[in-house]
C-alpha cells in the first residue's frame, strides 16, 4: 500500500507536471488564436517545453513571445509569413522545420536564441499559425516535443473553432427567425389593408389573402432549402403588400429567366435582401425626389444562376456594408450578414454576397447560386 | 462565289439576325408588378420539349439522314428511329429520377449518387470526350453546307463556323435561352416540311415517276448486307442510338429546367412526338432523291441532298426560295447544336479545369475569364480535328459519339438510378472499360484505321460489345467492393423514385 501523498516515480511526476501545465494553457486556447489568448497561454506552453524562448504566431506576424531574446520577436512573425506564404515551397507548408543561426541574425552577445524549431498549427486542414521554440542548440527531443505541443494546441484551437461555429449556427438560427418577418411589416400591412376595406373591399380581400400566403411561407418550419420560384413568389406577395402601402412611390421591375426558377436556394435568402432594399433604399429616401425604383433580375449563367436586387435609394457607406457582412450585429442590416453567412455555409466561400453601393448611389446586391451543390435539395 | 449563293447567304443572315433578336427580346422581357405571377411561372413542358428538339436536331439529322438513306437504303432508317427511340428509354427509365436527383450535369449526378469526386472527374472527362466527338461532325456538316451554299472551299466552313459558334458562346448569345432553342426547332421543322410538301406536289405533277434504276430490292431491306456481320452492325447501331441519348451532355442540362420529375416525363413525351414529326421528312427527301438526285450519289455528295434537291427539281424563283429555306434550316441545325454542345463542354471545363488556373482576381472576373478560356478550348479542338481528319460522314461520326455515351453514361445512369449496390470503384471501373473500349474504337476510326470483316465491324460499331462490357464491369467490381457503397444510397434512391405528389402529401 502506497503512502498517501506520494506522487509516484519521477517519470510519473513529470507527466503530472506536463498535464497540469497543459490544463493551465487550455482555457485561453479554447477562445481561439488571438494576441490576447496567445499571451495568456504562452508561458504555460514554454514551461511545458522548457526552452529559453517560445513564440506563437499567426500566418503573418508574432502574436506572443515568452522568455529571453525578446528582440527576436519580429523575426518570428517574418519566418512564419515566409514559410506559410502561398508562394512558399509547397512541401514545407504544414511540416515542422528547423531554423539555422543564419536565419536569426543577432548582435547581442550571449543571446540564447540561436536556433529554433517551427511547427505549424493546423485547424480543419488549414495552417493558421505556428509554434516556434528557440534554444542555443536544438535537439531531436526538442523537435519532437515542439511538434507534439503544436498538435495539442491545434486540437484545442479546433475545439475553439467548433464552439465558435456552434455559436454562429445558433445566432444564425435566431437571426433567421427574426429576419423572416418583421413586426413593422405586419403592422404596416394590416394598416394598409384596413385603409382599403371601405373604399375597395375586393382589393382588401385579395391583399388579405396575399398576406395569409406570405405569412404561411415565412412561418414554415420544415426544410432548410426552397426553390427560387417559391422564394420569388413570396417576394411578389411581399411587394404587393408594400405597394398597397406605398402606392406609386414604389415601382418594381422583375426580369426573371424562367430557366433558373427550379434552382435550389437556402430558405429566405433573397426575401431579406428585397426587404432591405425597400426599407433602406426607399423609406429613407426623400419622397419629393420621386419614385423609388426596385429591380429584381435573375439570369441563367450556365452552371450558375445570378440574382440581382437593385434599388435607387440613398445607398450606404461601403465600410458599413463590409462590417454588416462580417457579422457586426450593431448595424441595422441584419438580413445582409445572415444571408451572406448562410450562402457561404451552404455553397462555400466563393458564393458570398456581392454588394455594390455608395452614399447617394443606390444599392445593388448580387447573389450567385450554383445550380447543383452536393447535399442541397428541397 | 456565284449567283447561286444569294439565297443561301440571305438565309444564313436571316437565321443569325432572328436568333439574336429573340435572344435579346427574351432577355429584356421584363414585367411590372401588375403581372407578377407570370414571372415566376416555370417553363412549361411543351416549350421545353421544343427547346430540347431545337438543341438535339443537329446537322446529322437535318442533312445526314437523307443522304444516308439515299445511298444506304432502308437500313439507314435505324438512325432516325434510334435518335427518337432514345427518348423512349429516357422517358421510361431516366427522365424523372434524374430530375429529382437535382443534378444539373452528368458529373453532378455522379457526385450526388456516389459521393466521389474521382468519379465526378472521370465523368467530366467523358462529357468533354463525347461533346468533342459530337461537335466534330457538326463542324464537318457546316463545312459541307457552306461549300454547297456559297461554293467556299471545304476547309473554310469549319473555320468560319467555329468562329461564329465561339463568338456566339462567349457573348452569351445563346446561353440555353429556352425561347431561342424552341424557335430553332420550329425553324428546322418548317425548313424541311415546306420544301418536302412542295417537292411532293412537283413529283405528283411529274406523273409520280419511280426510281430510274428500278431494282429496289437491296435498298429496301432494313438490315445491312454481309450476313452475320451486317446483322451485328445493325444491332450495334440500334444499341448505341437507343441508349446513347441519355448521355448527351447538352440534352441532360435541359432537363434541369423542368420544375419536377413529372414535368420532366411530360417534356420527354412531347419530345418524342416532336422528333417523330421531324424525322418523317428526311426519308421523303431521300425517296425523291432516288428519283431526281442520282448524280449526287455518283459524285459522292449525298450529304448535301437536302440542300440541292429543290434546285434539281424546280427551276426559277421557287427553287431559289426553297433552297434558301433549307439552307436556313441547316444553318440553324448546326448553330443550335454546336452552341449547345460547346456551352456544355465549356461549362465542364470551366468547373473542373480552367477555374483552377485562372487566378484569384475576385470571383466575378475570374469566372468570366475561365469560361472564355474554356470556350476557346472546347471549340478549337474539334475544329482542328475536323480540318485534319478525313471526312468519315456526318451521321457515322455522330453514331460514334452515341456509342461512347451508351457505353459510359448509360450504365452509370441505369445502375445509379436502379441499383442500390453500385459503388464508386465499380462506377469508375465501368466508365474506364466502356470509355476506353468505345472511345478507343472512335479514335481509331478518326485516324482512319480500317480492318476487314469482323474487325472492321467491331471497330466501326463498338456499342454492342463495349456497352455490355461496361455494364458487366460496373456490376462485378461493385459486387467485389460492397464496403464502398455510399451510406446514403438507399435514402437517395427513395428520393429519386418518390413521385412529387406523395412528397407533398407527406
Amino acid at each position: 500500500m502506497r503512502r498517501r501523498g506520494h506522487l509516484g516515480t519521477e517519470a510519473d511526476r513529470a507527466t503530472f507536471r506536463a498535464l497540469h501545465q497543459a490544463s493551465l494553457a487550455s482555457p485561453a486556447l479554447r477562445e481561439g488564436l488571438t494576441a490576447d489568448s496567445a499571451e495568456r497561454a504562452i508561458k504555460h506552453l514554454r514551461t511545458l517545453l522548457g526552452t529559453p524562448a517560445l513564440a506563437l504566431t499567426d500566418t503573418a506576424s508574432t502574436l506572443a513571445w515568452d522568455g529571453s531574446g525578446g528582440h527576436h520577436e519580429p523575426q518570428a512573425g517574418a519566418l512564419a509569413a515566409m514559410l506559410l506564404a502561398p508562394t512558399g515551397p509547397e512541401p514545407t507548408r504544414g511540416w515542422t522545420r528547423t531554423v539555422e543561426p543564419e536565419q536569426l541574425p543577432c548582435s547581442t552577445a550571449g543571446c540564447a536564441v540561436r536556433t529554433g524549431v517551427i511547427s505549424p498549427l493546423v485547424v480543419d486542414g488549414r495552417v493558421i499559425g505556428t509554434v516556434q521554440a528557440y534554444a542555443a542548440t536544438i535537439t531531436a527531443g526538442l523537435v519532437r516535443a515542439t511538434e507534439e505541443v503544436a498538435q495539442w494546441v491545434s486540437g484545442q484551437l479546433e475545439l475553439a473553432e467548433l464552439d465558435a461555429s456552434r455559436n454562429r449556427a445558433m445566432e444564425a438560427e435566431v437571426q433567421a427567425l427574426r429576419a423572416q418577418i418583421s413586426p413593422h411589416f405586419i403592422y404596416n400591412s394590416l394598416g394598409a389593408i384596413a385603409s382599403f376595406v371601405r373604399t375597395d373591399p375586393d382589393r382588401a380581400r385579395e391583399l388579405l389573402l396575399e398576406f395569409a400566403d406570405f405569412t404561411r411561407y415565412s412561418f414554415r418550419r420544415h426544410g432548410e432549402f426552397t426553390t427560387l420560384a417559391e422564394e420569388l413568389r413570396s417576394i411578389e406577395r411581399y411587394l404587393l403588400l408594400e405597394q398597397a402601402r406605398f402606392g406609386d412611390r414604389l415601382q418594381v421591375t422583375l426580369n426573371v429567366a424562367p430557366e433558373v426558377l427550379p434552382v435550389v436556394v437556402p430558405f429566405l435568402c433573397i426575401q431579406p435582401l428585397v426587404e432591405n432594399a425597400v426599407r433602406h433604399g426607399l423609406e429613407a429616401s426623400d419622397p419629393a425626389k420621386g419614385a423609388g425604383h426596385l429591380r429584381i433580375v435573375a439570369h441563367d449563367r450556365g452552371h450558375e444562376c445570378v440574382v440581382e436586387v437593385e434599388d435607387n435609394g440613398v445607398g450606404e457607406d461601403p465600410e458599413k456594408v463590409r462590417r454588416a457582412l462580417a457579422g457586426d450585429a450593431a448595424l441595422d442590416s441584419v438580413g445582409l450578414g445572415n444571408v451572406d453567412a448562410r450562402l457561404r455555409a451552404t455553397f462555400g466561400d466563393d458564393y458570398g454576397l456581392v454588394v455594390e453601393t455608395a452614399p447617394g448611389a443606390g444599392t445593388k446586391v448580387i447573389v450567385r447560386v450554383p445550380k447543383f451543390a452536393p447535399g442541397v435539395t428541397v | 462565289m456565284n449567283a447561286d449563293a444569294v439565297p443561301g447567304l440571305v438565309a444564313v443572315l436571316a437565321v443569325t439576325v432572328t436568333t439574336i433578336a429573340i435572344g435579346t427580346w427574351g432577355l429584356r422581357f421584363s414585367r411590372t408588378t401588375s403581372d407578377f405571377f407570370v414571372a415566376s411561372r416555370t417553363v412549361n413542358p411543351r416549350l421545353n420539349a421544343s427547346a430540347i428538339g431545337g438543341e438535339y436536331l443537329s446537322a446529322a439529322s437535318f442533312l445526314g439522314v437523307a443522304g444516308l438513306l439515299l445511298v444506304g437504303g432502308a437500313e439507314m432508317l435505324w438512325y432516325p428511329v434510334g435518335w427518337t427511340a432514345g427518348y423512349l428509354v429516357l422517358l421510361v427509365l431516366v427522365a424523372a429520377p434524374l430530375r429529382r436527383s437535382g443534378a444539373y450535369t452528368l458529373p453532378d449526378f455522379a457526385e450526388a449518387r456516389l459521393g466521389s469526386t474521382v468519379v465526378r472527374s472521370a465523368c467530366s472527362l467523358l462529357v468533354v470526350g463525347v461533346g468533342w466527338l459530337y461537335l466534330l461532325p457538326q463542324f464537318q456538316g457546316a463545312g459541307l453546307t457552306l461549300e454547297s451554299a456559297i461554293g467556299a472551299p471545304r476547309w473554310v466552313g469549319p473555320l468560319i463556323v467555329g468562329v461564329v459558334v465561339l463568338v456566339n458562346v462567349m457573348s452569351g448569345g445563346m446561353r440555353s435561352i429556352t425561347f431561342v432553342q424552341a424557335f430553332q426547332y420550329w425553324l428546322k421543322l418548317t425548313a424541311l416540311l415546306v420544301p418536302a410538301m412542295v417537292l411532293l406536289v412537283v413529283w405528283l405533277d411529274d406523273g409520280r415517276p419511280g426510281s430510274p434504276s428500278g431494282s429496289d430490292g437491296a435498298w429496301s431491306v432494313p438490315v445491312a448486307g454481309e450476313g452475320a456481320i451486317g446483322l451485328y452492325t445493325t444491332y450495334s447501331l440500334i444499341i448505341a442510338l437507343f441508349l446513347g441519348t441519355m448521355g448527351l451532355p447538352h440534352v441532360v442540362v435541359r432537363f434541369y429546367t423542368n420544375p419536377d420529375g413529372r414535368a420532366a416525363r411530360r417534356t420527354t413525351l412531347v419530345v418524342l412526338g416532336l422528333l417523330g414529326l421531324f424525322y418523317v421528312w428526311p426519308p421523303v427527301f431521300a425517296a425523291l432523291g432516288r428519283v431526281y438526285g442520282r448524280e449526287l450519289v455518283a459524285e459522292g455528295h449525298a450529304d448535301v441532298l437536302v440542300l440541292e434537291l429543290p434546285r434539281l427539281m424546280m427551276s426559277g424563283l421557287g427553287g431559289e426560295l426553297l433552297t434558301g429555306l433549307v439552307t436556313a434550316g441547316a444553318f440553324a441545325a448546326f448553330l443550335s447544336t454546336a452552341s449547345g454542345l460547346a456551352i456544355a463542354v465549356s461549362g465542364v471545363i470551366t468547373q473542373d479545369v480552367t477555374s483552377r488556373f485562372v487566378g484569384e482576381r475576385g470571383p466575378t472576373a475570374s469566372v468570366a475569364a475561365a469560361f472564355r478560356l474554356a470556350a476557346v478550348i472546347a471549340v478549337s479542338v474539334p475544329v482542328l480535328v475536323a480540318l485534319l481528319s478525313t471526312n468519315i460522314g456526318v451521321a457515322r461520326s455522330v453514331a460514334l459519339a452515341f456509342a461512347v455515351a451508351a457505353s459510359t453514361f448509360c450504365p452509370l445512369l441505369m445502375l445509379g438510378i436502379w441499383w442500390r449496390r453500385l459503388t464508386d470503384a465499380g462506377a469508375l471501373a465501368g466508365l474506364a472499360a466502356g470509355g476506353l473500349g468505345a472511345g478507343g474504337a472512335a479514335v481509331l476510326n478518326l485516324v482512319g484505321v480500317e480492318g476487314s470483316g469482323w474487325g472492321a465491324a467491331l471497330l466501326a460499331q463498338p456499342a454492342a460489345w463495349s456497352m455490355p462490357l461496361a455494364f458487366a464491369t460496373m456490376v462485378l467490381v461493385s459486387l467485389a467492393t460492397p464496403s464502398r457503397a455510399p451510406s446514403h444510397a438507399r435514402r437517395f434512391l427513395v428520393r429519386l423514385h418518390t413521385p412529387e405528389v406523395l412528397e407533398q402529401a407527406g
